[in-house]
């Protein structure tokens, strides 16, 4: 694995952040002065909370039978004797309630905001995936719930938009910058700061000010800690590699981190080039950004040289966004984790192929993370083996794709 | 003694309260900026604080973003405003300076060089809104080193602790957010913020100023009864921003709006003693 850091060295994986939310020069809490208080509380509570047993069976049991968990672990026989190399396993997040990992996160944070006693629940989302889980959860808890989307995103997801309408959910079009995801977490952020009182921030991925990337993480854990127990009741011992697309990286860190201290385990986060990196119209901030400070945190980040941040470019609406988790930027300095790009054309060739081979009808995001294995398989021998992490299913995408290919639905 | 601490001095000597203007550096062009730092010091304007556009301004409502558009369409970068401060410089040596911005473009030209270059062009202050202080240790050291005040916020929300934690840090005097939300908000109540304020005091013996949902004169005046500074923002840029095709009338509505404020702000402060 890493050559940066020797054996001896190599620091428990697990036990970051330290106390002030670091990573490494990564992480941290960049906020304005009225969210840090309330950001003290809400670590306080999470951390309180973790250790709860009655909150941790609440989750336990709301996972179990409002999700769907645990996941399948699907072998994909047919992919794995076409590639003709290492078998490839997909981790089912797909077939979760509401199509996506995201969920995982939601209902944690949500049991949560009602122990804080908020009434009140925000949420930013690009793909939707986030804005439905969020709304869902919302709705079965009885809070009333704000989703931001940049208009943008509004328009290439509008049967998402339509589904959090349905849950009751109010989705406020983002019309600022550059009308994306970025732009709908900059707007969700103004709303807290104004609502701080009675409202909690469900953020849906791995980034913003600490607690969040660690807090996050941990709810997505889930997703490793099962793909760890089942790959190795079915091989009998551990996979070769991961693979899990990156956009804010909440799907990559939930598979990956449960492993980081299995040395043999070769880890691989893809993320949206897009173009193709070097057209400069992509969301590969590992792959091709540089560090800096955005949403609370310091990440990995797409940027010009006045440090304004530019515009991202992907197929898929839940990988467009500048930054990355903090915990990623730190896992690729130390050579834990290797970030690859995938382009918007390799992506919707795993999409279709994936879709064909196997009756799966991947997402978008989690195409990209299909067509790496596609590529990573036939490099391996047919007696080892990978997990792929199918984030979410691609029933929101058929308009997208539809269109791409010039069909009128 | 720095150029912020003479200013509040200077003031307190004479029983008046600093005013101190908001604007985007760069909106709607460029070119705009040094003369309207000119006419607002006329106007009666103490302290001038200059916005960074940045392009994800997370802590600003929706007339300091639209500045930050007009200002980046110019692509109006830190290095630009430090040339615009240097350019006022050469006419206005005594009103202290202070920019307001992010911290993403201090992180990339680098803390060591901002504060340098930011002591060469003749900035007073630093106020970098997502900076808290548990993180600001090295920019804080940096710009100290080199005579430059690192400004810091207080909120509604802070507690004692924290309080004692910024005045720790900060130099040259403290801002307090007057309301939980981003600027240009409604108007603040100036009970709730004569309590904090008494609450800060104990905690610091910098001077005070408050911002954020002053719009108006008479919320000017009222708040210069109980702080050391008064900092109007959107309501100025507003002023810009409804004139964008015709700069010179919008620097007029900015400084009619300033001197109104002035007037009644030193009414308030020789009419009935703080
Ligand atoms: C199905 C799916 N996968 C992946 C992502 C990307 O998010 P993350 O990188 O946090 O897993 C999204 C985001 O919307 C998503 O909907």
């Amino acid at each position: 694995m890493s050559t940066v850091i020797k054996p001896e060295q190599t620091p428990d994986w697990r036990a970051f952040p330290d106390a002030r939310g670091h990573f490494g020069p990564y992480g941290g809490r960049f906020v304005s002065e009225t969210l840090m208080e309330p950001l003290l509380e809400l670590q306080e509570a999470y951390q309180r909370y973790l250790q709860d047993p009655q909150f941790l069976a609440e989750l336990d049991q709301d996972l179990a039978h409002y999700v769907g968990r645990p996941s399948p672990l699907y072998l994909a026989e047919r992919l794995t004797r076409e590639l003709g190399g290492a078998k490839v396993y997909l981790k089912r997040e797909d077939l979760n309630h509401t199509g996506a990992h995201k969920v995982n996160n939601t209902i944690g944070q949500a049991l949560l905001a009602k122990r804080m006693g908020k009434t009140r629940i925000i949420a930013e989302t690009g793909a939707g995936q986030h804005g439905v889980a969020t709304a869902t959860v919302a709705a079965r808890l009885g809070l009333e719930c704000v989703v931001y989307m940049g208009a943008e995103d509004i328009q290439r997801q509008a049967p998402n938009v339509y589904r959090m309408r349905l849950l009751g959910a109010r989705v406020v079009p983002v019309t600022s910058g550059s009308r994306t995801l970025k732009d709908a977490l900059n707007e969700a952020m103004r709303d807290w700061v104004t609502n701080v009182d009675n409202t909690f921030y469900i953020i849906g991925t791995v980034a913003g000010p600490h607690p969040y990337p660690a807090m996050v993480r941990d709810f997505q854990a889930i997703i490793g800690r099962e793909a760890r127990e089942q790959y190795q009741a079915a091989e009998g011992r551990l996979p070769d590699a991961l693979v899990a697309c990156v956009g804010g990286g909440s799907n990559a860190i939930g598979l990956f981190h449960p492993f980081l201290a299995d040395e043999g385990v070769t880890m691989y986060g893809v993320e949206a080039a897009g173009d193709g990196i070097d057209t400069g119209r992509h969301s590969a901030p590992l792959c091709a950004g540089r560090p800096g400070v955005l949403h609370g945190n310091r990440t990995y980040l797409m940027e010009d040289e006045d440090g304004q941040i530019i515009e991202t470019h992907s197929v898929s609406a839940g990988l467009d966004y500048p930054g990355v988790g903090p915990e990623h930027a730190w896992l690729k300095d130390v050579g834990r984790v290797q970030y690859v790009p995938i382009t918007d054309r390799e992506a919707m060739d795993a999409f279709h192929r994936l879709t064909r081979t196997e009756g799966i009808i991947p997402a978008l995001e989690s195409s990209h993370a299909v067509a790496y294995g596609l590529k990573l398989a036939p490099t391996l021998a047919p007696e080892q083996g990978i997990i792929i992490n199918l984030s979410g299913r691609g029933d929101k995408d058929i308009n997208t794709v539809a269109r791409l290919e010039g069909i009128e639905l | 003694m720095s150029r912020i601490a003479a200013r509040f001095e200077a003031l307190k000597a004479r029983g008046r309260k600093a005013l101190i203007p908001y604007i985007t550096a760069g909106d709607p062009e460029p070119g705009n900026t040094v003369p309207l730092m000119h006419e607002m010091v006329a106007a009666g304007a103490d302290i001038i604080e200059l916005g960074v556009p940045f392009s994800d301004p997370m802590a600003d409502g929706p007339v300091i973003q639209q500045a930050c558009e007009r200002a980046l369409r110019h692509r109006v970068s830190l290095r630009k405003v430090l040339e615009m401060v240097g350019e006022f410089r050469r006419d206005n040596i005594e009103t202290p300076v202070v920019l307001m911005g992010y911290l993403n473009p201090v992180e990339i030209m680098g803390y060591e060089t901002l504060a340098r270059d930011a002591a060469r062009a003749g900035v007073d202050g630093v106020l970098t809104v997502d900076l808290p202080p548990e993180e600001s240790a090295e920019l804080a050291g940096a710009l100290k080193r080199h005579g430059v005040d690192p400004i810091f916020l207080l909120a509604p929300t802070s507690h004692e602790a924290r309080i004692r934690g910024v005045s720790e840090v900060a130099a040259g005097f403290v801002y307090y957010v007057s309301l939980k939300g981003v600027t240009g908000a409604a108007t603040l109540d100036v009970d709730a913020v004569a309590q904090k304020l008494a609450l800060i005091r104990r905690q610091t013996d910098l001077p005070v100023g408050v911002g954020f949902g002053i719009s108006d004169a008479e919320t000017a005046a009222r708040v210069s009864r109980i702080a050391d500074a008064v900092v109007v923002g959107s309501a100025l840029v507003k002023r810009i921003a409804a004139h964008a095709d015709d700069p010179a009338a919008g620097r007029r509505e900015v400084t009619q709006v300033l001197a109104g404020m002035r007037r009644a702000m030193d009414q308030a402060t020789t009419a009935t003693p703080a």
